[in-house]
Formats: C-alpha cells, structure tokens, sequence
C-alpha cells in the first residue's frame, strides 16, 4: 500500500483560480501540482493545488499578493 | 476569375496558420476543462486561463478571471444584456446598433424594461448632446456598438463612458467590429463591459467569443448547469468567471484566439488598423468619381475599414450578385442586422452593398474592386 505523506492543500470556487495558482506559484519557483480535490475536504470535482508543507507560507504569500481567492486550506496526509 | 473576399465585418476569412495549427493540436490534444485533475483536462484549462490572460492585456483588464468565454458576441450581448437589466430599469442604446443588441432589448421590453435610442443622423453620426438629456432616475445601463456594422462610423466610447460614469450609470460596448482590429483600453475608455467575437477582427474560428467585466459589476447568470467546482450546490456558482460559463467551453476555438492575439500582437494593432484603414480610404477615393455611386458613412474621422455603397438604379442584393458572379467578389448586401441604421441612412428599401477590408486583403484587390465597379456602372 501506498504510504501517506504531508501535504499543504488549496481548494478553490473555480478552476481558474487553480489555474491562476499554477501559473502565479510556477513563475515563483513554488513547487506543486494541481490535483484532483480530496473528498476528505472537498465532495465536490474541482481541482485543488497540492504543494508539501514546507512551501505553505510562501504559496499563501503568493496567493494573497495575487488577490486569488481561496475555499479552504488544509494540511492533510495523502 | 479572381476571388476576392471583402466580406470581413460578417467574418474574417484568412486565419493565420498558427491559429489552424492550434486548433487541430488542441482537437488532437485537449480534455474537457476544469473537469479533471487528468493531463488532458489540464492542458485544457492551461490553455484556456492562457488565453483569459491575454484578452485581459489586450482590453486592458487587471483581473484575468474577470474575462469571460462565450460562443460568439450575441452570446456575450445576450448575457451582459438579459444578466444586468430587469423590470423597472431604463436602458440607453444607438440607431447604430446591431440585432445583437436590439434584439435582447426588444425582448426585456415587453418585461418592464424602458429603452431609449440615442438617434444617428443621415450620416450614420450620433449628437453626444442627446445623451444626457436621455438620463433618467431609472436608467442603469448606456449601451454602444465601438463601430458601426454597416457604415463603419466610430463611436467615441470614452466620451460615451464619461458620461455613462457621471450618472453612475454602466457602459457596456459592443466591439464585434473592432476588437482585434482597434486599440481598446477598457480602464481609459470608461468601459464596464466589452462584448467580442473571435472570428472577426480577432482572427481565431467561429464559436468563440467573451465579455469582459469590470471589477464591481455584477451580471447574473441566466444559464446554469455544469461547471466542474461545488457541485453539490443547487445554484450555479456565483464567482467569476465560472457564474456565466455553465456547461463546456469551446477549448479548441479558445486556443485558436490564444494563438490570434499572439499573432496579432507580433504585427502590432496599430499597423493592422492602418493597413485595413489604408485598404478601405483607397477604395473610397477610387469609387468617388464613377457617375451613380452613393458612399454611406462619415469618411472624415477614424473608421472601422467598411465601405457601404449603392449604385443607382440598382437593387443591394443585384449588385452585391453582379459582383460575385462576374468578378468573383464576395461582398454583403442587404440589411446587415441593423434595421434602425438603414432607417437613418435612408436605404430600408435598396439595402447597401458592403465592402469590409481585412488584414488579408492586398491593394491589388482593392483595385480589381474599382475597376469592376466602373465597369458595372458603365463607364469602363
């Protein structure tokens, strides 16, 4: 079985606020991906970005600088 | 025969290669967006919030999420139109405009929607005097095309906006003739909303087209449906853009546009402007000699690259069919959806023929166009 690992979670209104999030955290050097949103946060379909939990600060830092609007963040073993 | 297309102010015909080619990679290559965390569905919304990001440079709007896809400008229109204005408000619009927003008007009118119509002169001109006086306690919205469909005639949207935003009143405006074509600044022309379409000026395919919004102004959603984010919730989504893109958006004409702005921004709007600019003040001076010939239209100022005419004697559609099988010349008669511009110009019964140049288009066209235009007249 696959082991779990900590990660930062973002989860979003709209996929272009995702979308925003990988382009704004990528030009940074931020590392992270866009995945699918987790149903332990999340019962809907969207997509949430999925960083580990060392670039929380800065991915936020970076969201907030660009007036991205956020659901939820969470810090969840996936 | 030749074929010569002036046909540009219906759609454009000579797309760039790099917008063919980012069609077919994107029909090749792309999921459906926003609906999945897959590769495909990725490079899908990649693609698309790339292409949110320069609209937004290109009308000069801050917030990319605040561009919205549609299928084309009535599309937009419809929304921008039906999502602002309700029973009780008072809306102000042009004789200039098209069906695409006369239309959706005459439709809120029998709802308790009042609209008044800044009138157009014979000319094609309006009095920016008559604006004001129209303003009411009621009145929400001012409604203008950017250029007219039939003549070509420019509406100076910033004064327009002025006013519009000295009565905090909104300005919505139509560009489906200039977008792509024109510089617009959304911020410095007092802009709330800019209605467009892809397939014009904008080069990309048929089936895609946007609103941009200002920040502050709110449309509501008349469709609801899919949208790939809180799913569970019975309403649409009411953040932006997703409130007024219910349902898949046209991915592959979207990367067609990404790929249009950036081929029209490597030449540069101001040459593409000129050149059209120079293509239709060419075949103005040419035709303004032949015995018969009507130009429509204020010729003196800045214009969309439109020739409207009629030769004496002889019906729009029968010109416009001389032109086409004869000289091999697309061209549109008619009424061009715009009832009440024919009604000021005076041409309801005859029509017009209509000339529209595009970047494609080469002087030597222009020229086969006079010549076969003297030849019809009878003066060859």
């Amino acid at each position: 079985m696959r082991e779990k690992k900590p990660y930062f979670v973002v989860t979003y209104f709209t996929t272009a606020e995702a979308m925003a999030t990988e382009r704004i955290c990528k030009a940074k050097g931020i590392d992270g991906k866009l995945v699918s949103a987790p149903r332990s946060v999340s019962a809907d379909c969207g997509i949430a970005w999925r960083c580990a939990p060392e670039n929380k600060d800065r991915t936020m830092a970076a969201l907030d600088e660009a007036g991205i609007e956020v659901q939820g963040c969470h810090d969840l073993m996936l | 025969m030749s074929s010569i297309y002036f046909d540009n102010a219906a759609t454009t015909i000579h797309k760039p290669q790099c917008v063919i080619d980012a069609v077919v990679k994107a029909m090749t290559t792309l999921g459906n967006s926003g609906r999945s965390a897959g590769t495909q569905a990725l490079d899908a919304s990649r693609v698309i919030y790339e292409a949110r990001e320069k609209v937004a440079r290109l009308f000069d709007v801050d917030n990319p999420r605040n561009v919205v896809f549609t299928s084309n400008a009535t599309d937009s229109l419809n929304i921008a139109i039906k999502g602002i204005l309700g029973k009780g408000d008072h809306v102000i619009t042009t004789d200039l405009e098209h069906n695409s927003v006369l239309r959706p008007l005459y439709a809120l009118e029998k709802d308790g929607v009042e609209v008044s119509f800044i009138r157009s002169d014979r000319n094609g001109n309006i009095n920016y005097e008559d604006i004001e006086p129209l303003i009411k306690a009621n009145t929400k919205v001012i409604i203008t095309t950017h250029a007219s469909n039939v003549t070509g005639n420019v509406i100076d949207v910033k004064r327009v906006g002025e006013i519009a935003h000295k009565h905090n009143l909104i300005y919505l405006v139509d560009a489906s003739q200039t977008a792509g074509a024109f510089p617009i600044s959304m911020k410095e022309m007092n802009i709330d909303i800019l209605a467009f379409t892809g397939h014009k000026s904008l080069l990309a395919p048929q089936g895609v087209g946007g609103l941009c919004v200002a920040d502050g102004i709110h449309i509501s959603a008349y469709k609801h449906g899919g949208s790939g984010v809180q799913s569970y919730l019975k309403e649409h989504p009411s953040e932006m853009p997703t409130r007024l893109e219910a349902g898949t958006l046209n991915s592959h004409g979207i990367a067609g546009l990404s790929s249009a702005i950036t081929y029209i921004n490597e030449i540069g709007i101001e040459n593409i402007q000129a050149k059209e600019a120079g293509l239709a003040e060419r075949f103005r001076v040419g035709l303004k000699d032949i015995d018969g010939i009507t130009i429509y239209g204020d010729h003196s100022s800045v214009h969309a690259p439109i020739v409207a005419i009629n030769l004496e004697g002889m019906g729009s559609a029968e010109l416009s069919d001389v032109l086409m099988e004869d000289y091999g010349i697309a061209t549109r008669p008619g009424a061009h959806c715009a009832p009440r511009m024919h009604e000021a110009l005076g041409t309801v019964e005859q029509g017009v023929v209509r000339f529209s140049f595009g970047y494609g288009n080469t002087i030597e066209e222009v020229d086969v166009a006079i010549s076969a235009l003297r030849e019809i007249a009878g003066e060859a």
